[in-house]
């Protein structure tokens, strides 16, 4: 890896004004940068930490549920207010990556990061979160490009609003090995419209599943989806799956999500080989 | 170069290092501190977990630099020479958890992390907890069993 500069700087004014220089980059945990780094990604001049000045708290407003950038997945994992007004958040956090990996990864570098098995993303899509960022407010449809963002040079995300659904479930497929998302599901209905999104499919990252969404016009249950086939156009293929399994799994999660989002007790299920699917049961109704 | 200083396993301590220096670089080339360990060296099998203040993290995917004014914890912090091993340690001793080692040092910072977190955690757990450790020898059996004995040891240290 080559060398770079270091910074911590003690404001967001200073992170954005040094995140403006050539070949900069930000860096929050580090979990995707640093290891990217590692595997000849990215190759910076310098390193802008922005960690200690990022906001971190976790706030409930009326309908929507705030959480600071600098939050880690463990405190989100952890957040009380979360488990009470949003537990599938909660529950998806407790499942990116590994324990240790969620002691410092945060909110603002999964985001920023948009991998295209991230959980984050996908739920960001299907709840309707808004990024706000040091410029702007950013909804999560326009946030997401093509396994990029839309952040502009020293622009910083500094927190991600997300609209209550208690009618709300994510299923995710394991990769055997990384046990990342092979394929997850994000299925709710916030103020009673559908929606759907799927990450670990598509080459370009999570999206936003129109057809399936369309199809539960007729009603918020499985069965809407009986039809519905994910396009093999655009899918990740790997050692693990070719874009037929995917899409054929895309449409399975799909079914599975709505029936346990429109359940007695919706959640997150983390599926793989040979399991019969372990449930993190969220709280409440 | 710039500098770093931080606490490790009690003692404080300081360095030159680079930009790209990772905290488990410092540790064992600069420290000579060799028990943490570097596997995959990608943040995926968790040979180099250390604690850094009180909570488990992988000290190959952070950088020296990042860690200024911090408090580390290594496998060498958690019985010094001449004491008895930690009841963790002593458990993986027990129940036979390691077979060449290389994950051993990593495992037991985690096992500590998952002790902390659930007390005495089920079998289902600590299996669930250990995502993101891997022994390629395979010998989880034992080291479930060990973390599971460690864990409801030092419970019973504190009862």
């Amino acid at each position: 890896m080559r060398d770079f500069v270091y910074y911590h700087p003690r404001s967001l004014d200073e992170a954005r004004q040094l995140a403006l220089e050539e070949d900069a980059m930000l860096l929050a945990g580090g979990q995707t940068l640093l290891r990217d780094m590692k595997r000849s990604g990215p190759s910076p001049a310098s390193l802008i930490d922005v960690t200690g000045i990022v906001p971190k708290h976790i706030e409930h407003h009326e309908d929507a549920i705030s959480i600071g950038a600098g939050a880690t997945h463990a405190e989100v994992a952890g957040s009380a207010v979360l488990r009470e007004h949003l537990p599938v958040l909660a529950a998806l956090v407790e499942h990116i990556g590994d324990p240790a990996v969620r002691n410092r990864g945060t909110l603002g570098g999964a985001l920023a990061a948009n991998e295209t098995a991230g959980d984050y993303p996908a739920a960001c899509l299907a709840l309707g979160a808004t990024v706000r960022t040091t410029a702007r407010y950013i909804p999560a449809a326009e946030f997401f490009v093509s396994g990029r963002t839309v952040l502009k040079p020293g622009e910083i995300i500094t927190a991600a609003t997300f609209p209550i659904s208690r009618r709300a479930a994510y299923i995710k497929f394991l990769n055997p090995a990384a046990r990342y998302a092979m394929v997850g599901v994000f299925a709710c209905s916030v103020d009673g419209l559908p929606s759907i999104a799927v990450a670990g499919a598509r080459v370009q990252g999570a999206f936003r599943w129109r057809e399936a969404e369309a199809a539960l016009a007729s009603g918020f249950v499985a069965d809407s989806l009986r039809d519905i086939r994910l396009s093999a156009e655009d899918l990740v293929e790997d050692l693990f799956a070719d874009a037929a399994y995917r899409s054929h799994l895309a449409a399975v999660l799909a079914r599975r999500a709505v029936a346990l989002a429109g359940g007695p007790a919706p959640g997150v299920v983390v599926l793989s080989h040979g399991s019969a699917g372990q449930q993190t049961p969220s709280l409440g109704p | 170069m710039a500098t770093i200083s931080m606490t490790v396993n009690g003692r404080a301590v300081r360095g030159e290092v680079e930009g790209r220096t990772m905290l488990v670089e410092f540790i064992r080339e600069h420290l000579g501190l060799t028990g943490t360990h570097v596997g995959c060296d990608t943040t995926q099998c968790g040979a180099c977990i250390v604690h850094v203040d009180g909570l488990a993290m992988k000290s190959c995917t952070m950088l020296a630099l990042q860690c200024e004014g911090v408090t580390v914890t290594t496998i060498e912090g958690l019985a010094p020479p001449g004491t008895p091993l930690h009841p963790m340690q002593a458990a993986f001793r027990e129940h036979h958890a390691l077979q060449c080692g290389y994950c051993t040092s990593g495992m037991v910072m985690m096992a500590l992390d998952i002790a902390r977190r659930f007390g005495e955690p089920d079998e289902a757990t600590i299996r669930e907890q250990l995502k993101g450790n891997i022994c390629r020898c395979t010998g989880y059996h034992n080291i479930v069993k060990a973390i599971a004995a460690g864990a409801r040891a030092m419970a019973a240290e504190h009862a």
